[in-house]
């Protein structure tokens, strides 16, 4: 196979790279993320209505005349489904949900609650803390790890890939306020998990390459490695993507946020591998040294 | 790495069968429950409700204070120790001593083997923190005093919710302590929670009290309001009778009124006490107290001594179930509020269980054709791999009884377009090892080695994620982790056991071929 050369771009890329993150970072900072019920507390009733007529104004005026302040109503997936989201809940109240349901059965006929959520602002604000631990949590995990196989320099370079992962992902969640609920949170932890995979396998080829050779430069090894390694890469983030699209298209309204999080996440993730991982390598100027240094300790 | 011994080929095919049994079981259907196993289902695939209680320890902290209070005027009194203006505010019981006395009572106290104020010996900290000012003594629960009180006050909580629970007659419910004061309570199959939360909002605490003749309140009395908020009256604060001593309650019809009203049969000790006080206090209305609301407030016309009784009120035939129902249950020893409910209705676990496997069905065929399409007959294998390997993680999700959620199923899906990594890593080396090795069985060998730090790596670092997921994660995320997790443990080895064994038996036969991959 044709060798690329991918370490032309390293620098351009690096900028780019660099702008998108400081761009998301303001995103998060200033337009911050739409979290759902989850995180947020509040109530979330997924219903059905018998004819595809039932005009959202509709739903969303006889959910206005309850009194339940700000009411979200969207639809979703089928046209006969929508999503009503507000703040309210009923920590006190037991018929809450029944007599949302009554006034609802007024106005629209035959409307079924599909699902219903409700979580109090206790609950909300200790699954966002256990949320944040847990994506802080296995990104130290992650450093750990690679710390104890490989030399600070690369552990630097995996680190700093994941965190572009991650950081570009919940931007875009940021941009398009898309809804951050438990299951992003999930696919959040697997993004780090494939990224660095993924990273892992290129460094390993590094780090082999460097014992090979001593007189390749650090710049031209990466791109080797990279190289070498390119079949897999593609192959893999294709059959994984093949997967997550499977889940996006078919698999329900659910699970859509979810695998979009993780279809970005292993676009940024294999990106990340070879343009963020690889050009810190050349910056921090590893050499076989490196390796050898370590090696004797 | 290309020899496989006969034996291991032997135990590699019954270990694979025997867990894929586990797997079609789910589709088979036996009469022997020992052989057919079926995937537990989370609550949003098969419908159900999920109840996180949060118990409101304020009064059982109060009452257990008040209680000390008691003890502890007795206590002294005994050891001649005069102590005055005892109070008890806002978490501590306060007295103030004779000057002289203060070092006694300190070392009464602080003893390891204090009576009084216990659990050194077994806890290394005493059931109550104090301070001395002025002879004025502070006295607050300890932290090991304060968890003590509140686990048993969540232990007596949950005994009483799973009565409540179990009278409604809800399939396999499933009720768990979370922390020291939440209760997990787990409904499936009932999506309409309404009514099991009504009950379980309700404290329950039955008193009988006799309505007093003041207008105004005053010492010994309070004022209580009816349910139904029409009015409110005086009553004694004397508890003649409390929901303690009740043996039994039932719904019936009152023939005579034609009312709904629930029947009550006293223990011995209630009956005996409820005969005294309605016999003194014939002509009197005795106020029938449920949660400090007045239910009714009958006339006492005779003595009632046949331990049994009769409680009225306006109730529909529901309402005196459930009244009925929270007396033979017993009253929590504090009030329950719901924090988090989540609930699931039958067809959307249905429609999600269709999409899921749907879903699965065509990720599964997408990441097949591609691997055929790229690698041909290594493809094929690593296929037989991805398709053993999906037995597998289902048989043994099957045989632990994991729970199947749908975001488990996403990870299900996820671990089969993953899955293929460490067949198209070790093939991508092959290839590489083909360039420079003619030989065949050299070069695959050595394919193998030489990915195996890679795979183990990459691997390691998805099952790290897996783990933290399993910890911090709650319900639906941790099916998701726990299909992650053991997908990664059962694509190890249907990558180095059962695809290897394919590579082997293919490699061996067709060594001498010209282009083998």
């Amino acid at each position: 196979m044709k060798t690329i050369q991918f370490n032309k771009l390293y620098k351009k890329l690096n900028i780019t790279s660099l702008v998108l993150i400081i761009i998301s970072l303001f995103l998060l900072l200033f337009k911050g993320l739409n979290f759902g019920v989850d995180f947020k507390g509040g109530t979330l009733i997924e219903i059905r209505t018998e004819q595809s007529s039932s005009k959202i104004s509709l739903i969303r005026d006889s959910f206005n005349q309850m009194n339940l302040g700000d009411v979200s109503v969207k639809s979703f997936g089928n046209k006969t489904d929508y999503i009503v989201k507000f703040e309210k809940q009923n920590s006190n109240d037991p018929e809450f949900i029944d007599n949302i349901k009554k006034k609802l059965s007024n106005s629209i006929a035959n409307v079924d609650f599909r699902r219903v959520e409700n979580v109090g602002p206790k609950v909300s604000a200790e699954l966002l803390r256990s949320g944040i631990i847990a994506i802080g949590l296995s990104l130290a995990a992650m450093l750990l790890y690679i710390w104890i196989r490989f030399e600070w320099q690369f552990s630097l370079g995996a680190i700093l890939a994941l965190f572009h992962d991650v950081i570009l992902t919940l931007g875009i969640f940021s941009l398009f306020s898309l809804e951050i609920n438990l299951s992003i949170v999930a696919a959040v932890l697997t993004i780090v998990g494939y990224s660095m995979n993924d990273t892992v396998v290129i460094f390993d080829r590094v780090r082999e390459n460097l014992k090979k050779y001593s007189d390749i430069k650090i710049f031209e090894l990466t791109n080797i490695s990279i190289n070498e390694t390119l079949s897999r890469t593609i192959i893999t983030s294709a059959t994984t993507l093949l997967a997550l699209t499977s889940i996006y298209l078919f698999g329900g309204e659910i699970l859509k946020g979810f695998s979009l999080a993780m279809i970005l996440g292993v676009i940024f993730g294999t990106y990340s591998s070879i343009y963020i991982a690889n050009p810190i390598l050349v910056f921090l100027k590893v050499s076989q040294r490196t390796i050898l240094k370590e090696e004797k300790d | 790495m290309l020899y496989f011994s006969k034996l291991r080929v032997i135990s590699v095919l019954i270990f694979t069968l025997i867990i894929s049994y586990f797997a079609v079981s789910n589709f088979l259907k036996f009469d022997d429950d020992y052989f057919s196993k079926n995937i537990k289902l989370g609550l949003d695939l098969q419908g159900g409700s999920y109840l996180l209680l949060e118990i409101d320890n304020k009064p059982v902290v109060t009452q257990k204070l008040q209680s000390k209070l008691i003890e502890l005027k007795r206590y002294f009194k005994e050891k001649n120790l005069i102590l005055r203006n005892f109070s008890v505010d806002e978490g501590s019981i306060i007295f103030e001593s004779k000057n002289n006395d203060v070092e006694e009572i300190k070392k009464i106290l602080d003893d390891d083997e204090s009576e009084i104020n216990p659990y050194f010996q077994q806890y290394k900290s005493h059931q109550f923190d104090f301070v001395e000012e002025n002879n004025f003594f502070k006295l607050t629960l300890s932290n090991y005093g304060l968890i003590l009180l509140k686990n048993s006050s969540l232990d007596q909580a949950i005994e009483i919710v799973r009565r409540r629970v179990d009278e409604v007659g809800t399939n396999e419910p499933n009720i768990l302590k979370r922390g020291n004061d939440r209760i997990l309570v787990e409904l499936p199959g009932l999506d309409d929670p309404g009514r099991i939360k009504t009950l379980l909002g309700k404290t329950a605490n039955l008193t009988f009290q006799f309505i007093t003749q003041n207008l105004e309140e005053s010492f010994g009395t309070e004022k209580l309001m009816f349910e139904d908020e029409s009015e409110e009256a005086i009553v004694s604060k004397r508890i003649i009778l409390s929901g303690d001593n009740l043996v039994d309650a039932k719904p019936s019809m009152d023939t005579q009124s034609n009312e709904t009203v629930v029947n009550f049969s006293l223990d011995r000790v209630g009956a005996k006490k409820f005969g005294k006080a309605t016999s003194n206090g014939v002509g009197k209305r005795l106020a029938i107290v449920l949660d400090g609301k007045i239910i009714s407030a009958p006339s006492v016309r005779e003595p009632i001594i046949g331990g049994s009784g009769q409680i009225s009120g306006n109730f529909t035939f529901q309402s005196a179930t459930d009244l009925a129902l929270l007396l033979r249950s017993g009253a929590l020893p504090a009030p329950l509020t719901i924090i988090e409910e989540r609930s699931v209705g039958p067809d959307l676990g249905q429609d999600s269980i269709k999409a899921g496997i749907f879903s699965l069905i065509i990720g599964f065929a997408l990441v097949v054709l591609f691997m055929i399409y790229k690698y041909r007959v290594f493809g094929v294998i690593a296929n037989l791999a991805l398709i053993s390997n999906l037995f597998l993680l289902v048989g043994i999700l099957t045989l632990f009884e994991a729970t199947l959620t749908l975001p488990g199923i996403a990870g299900i899906i996820l671990t089969v377009g993953m899955a293929v990594d460490a067949n198209v890593l070790i093939f991508e080396r092959i290839k590489e090892e083909v360039k420079n090795e003619k030989n065949y069985i050299i070069a695959f060998d050595s394919g193998y080695t030489k990915s195996r730090t890679t795979i183990l790596d990459a691997n390691i670092t998805t099952l790290i994620a897996a783990f933290i997921l399993f910890f911090m994660g709650s319900g639906p995320i941790k099916g998701f982790s726990i299909t992650l997790g053991i997908g990664i443990l059962t694509t190890l080895f249907s990558v180095y056991f059962i695809a290897r064994l394919f590579t082997a038996f293919f490699v061996i036969k067709n060594k001498n071929k010209e282009k083998l991959i």
